[in-house]
């Protein structure tokens, strides 16, 4: 197979597109791995504030824009510090956390998935709810279906996608629609909450359920429309030191940040709730 | 992916569990390898046992081909296996899985075996670009080939916004964008299988019937078609079963929905996320179509190398 496609004259452009794919492939497996931290010093005891080292952060997907904001702000407070994250599904992250990856900090998007990581004994006291997110329908620009409520996403002439059951954002929608009695027919279940709102960016579909912060996050590219039913489906997003946190210290002193009043600012500018 | 797997399954089926050669060194996992490392026609013509320094890393790939299989077996969840699989909605992905892989097929042979006739048999300024442009979904990854799709037949797409003006037709989520997505990523494989075949191929057939008053469109209906036929057969094997594992384009353009668009490879991984038992289970059932799918290409395969 590989040998004819050597043999032709116009094998460059197919080997640099190759080597293209394999980069952005590289670049995929690299953010899905987590990267062990270093052998970092511990610090002791950590009250001088002496902290240094990798600290390694797991985060829900829907963390990404506000957590990088508090790890470059972390990084500047503490120099000699350096935060890696990891952000994904809260179930693919539990998974590896108990499977043993060496984390120091959990960030998860719903208290199940956070349950997962604290039976196994992985979490390092009690795991503390951070913020909260609600439920927003995501529409195309300008609204142009006239989207109003969560029972007008049941007309079947709209393409709708939703979370599928397995990840927090589809487990707060079906709570939302059980809430309005709806019964709600999308187009697709898709993986996680990003790829659902990237649907509706792309313009693939009419309108999706997401997150408030995804909206917000989207920018311009989609429009967002309350629903009073949101509200009986809130998702606290809770956030625990972990058992063998290799740099304890710094990982504390991160929660810490993530729980102060600067932190708490960034989240909510993103459009989280408070606890 | 799943080729190299079904070959060790294929081929343990009617191998003998026994060493082939005394072998002096520690081996990783001795039983996988006995088993495979026998072939049943073709021997390997050097007798005098093989160097370390090309025996430990050759054992060490059979390992890491082996093993993850064989995890698999060891941790699949027998007792529970009937439910699992009995269950609607395993049997669901699973029809559709089929039907899309059939059908995938079946259009990358309407239009790949000309594609492969063309680059064969026909020079044309820039053949060599054009062959490379055929190869090159087979080394994008998947995921890259499904944002393609929707940039170009997406509602929003380049030609899909014709396509929905004009027609009222939209692929993504729906069952014909699932074989889009599986005709996209798979019809390579056919198109240099049977291009292969065809340089092959002796083309005097082809002219004699041609001087003999054969138009050249019957010359290859009646000469050409029946001499590659089983290359084709071969092609159309390996592209339907590249077709039913694929994963990434699919879930890209045609989304996930279950009886729809949510073929066995989605369930898998939407298993995962939730019950790994089950994921466990879906897993070897597309592992023994896969064995089977090489058993029913071993003749062709193993045998010809």
């Amino acid at each position: 197979m590989t040998r004819s496609a050597r043999r032709t004259g116009g094998c460059r452009p197919t080997l640099r597109m190759a080597g293209a794919g394999a980069a952005a492939l590289l670049a995929l497996t690299a953010c899905s791995d987590s990267d062990p931290a270093p052998g970092s010093d511990p610090g002791k005891g950590g009250e001088s504030g002496e902290l240094s080292g990798e600290v390694t952060v797991f985060a829900a997907a829907s963390l990404t824009e506000s957590f990088e904001k508090l790890g470059a702000q972390f990084e500047k407070d503490h120099p000699g510090t350096n935060v890696t994250f990891s952000f994904g599904g809260s179930d693919a992250l539990a998974a590896s956390i108990t499977g043993g990856a060496p984390a120091d900090v959990f960030a998860s998007a719903s208290p199940t998935t956070m349950e997962i990581v604290a039976d196994a004994g992985a979490a390092a006291g009690t795991p503390e709810t951070f913020v909260r997110n609600r439920l927003e329908i995501a529409t195309l620009p300008g609204n142009p279906d006239g989207i109003a409520s969560l029972k007008d996403l049941t007309d079947p002439g709209l393409k709708v996608v939703i979370c599928d059951e397995t990840v927090p954002c589809g487990s707060a929608v079906r709570k939302a629609l059980d809430a309005g009695a709806l019964k709600l027919t999308p187009v697709s279940y898709e993986e996680d909450v990003k790829s659902a709102l990237t649907k509706v960016m792309l313009k693939e579909a009419d309108a999706a359920v997401v997150y408030k912060t995804d909206v917000r996050a989207a920018g311009g590219t989609v429009e967002g429309v309350d629903f009073p039913e949101s509200a009986g489906a809130i998702n606290d997003y809770p956030i625990t030191l972990l058992e063998e946190a290799p740099n304890a210290a710094a990982a504390e002193a991160f929660v810490g940040l993530v729980q102060s009043a600067a932190g708490q600012k960034v989240l909510t500018e993103a459009g989280f709730l408070k606890p | 992916m799943t080729l190299p797997s079904g070959a060790d399954k294929g081929e343990a089926a009617d191998t003998p569990a026994g060493g082939p050669a005394p072998l002096r060194r520690r081996r990783v996992r001795p039983r996988p390898a006995s088993r495979t490392a026998s072939r049943p026609r073709a021997r390997p013509p050097g007798r005098g046992g093989a160097p370390l320094p090309l025996l430990v890393p050759a054992l060490l790939g059979l390992a890491f081909l082996v093993l993850p299989l064989l995890a698999l077996l060891l941790r699949a969840p027998w007792s529970s296996m009937p439910e699992l699989l009995t269950s609607t909605e395993v049997w669901q992905a699973l029809r559709l899985s089929l039907v899309c892989a059939t059908a995938a097929t079946a259009l990358s042979l309407v239009i790949g075996v000309p594609l492969a006739w063309l680059l064969a048999r026909v020079e044309f300024p820039g053949r060599g670009l054009v062959r490379a442009l055929v190869t090159l979904p087979l080394v994008l990854p998947p995921v890259v080939g499904g944002v393609a799709l929707l940039m170009a037949l997406g509602r929003n797409g380049v030609v899909g916004r014709w396509l929905d003006d004009w027609f009222g037709v939209t692929l993504p989520f729906t069952t014909a964008g699932v074989v889009v997505a599986e005709a996209f990523v798979a019809m390579p494989f056919l198109v240099i299988a049977v291009e292969g075949t065809l340089r092959a191929a002796d083309p005097r057939y082809e002219e004699a019937a041609t001087t003999l008053g054969a138009s050249r469109f019957t010359a290859f209906r009646r000469v050409t078609l029946p001499l590659v036929a089983p290359g084709i057969a071969a092609g159309a094997v390996l592209a339907w079963a590249r077709a039913l594992g694929e994963f990434g384009a699919t879930i890209t353009f045609a989304g996930n929905f279950p009886g729809r668009t949510q073929t066995m490879p989605l369930s898998v991984y939407l298993a995962l996320q939730s019950d790994p038992e089950a994921a466990i289970a879906l897993s070897l059932v597309l592992l023994a179509v896969s064995v089977a799918v090489l058993a029913g290409l071993r003749d062709r395969w193993m045998t010809s190398a």
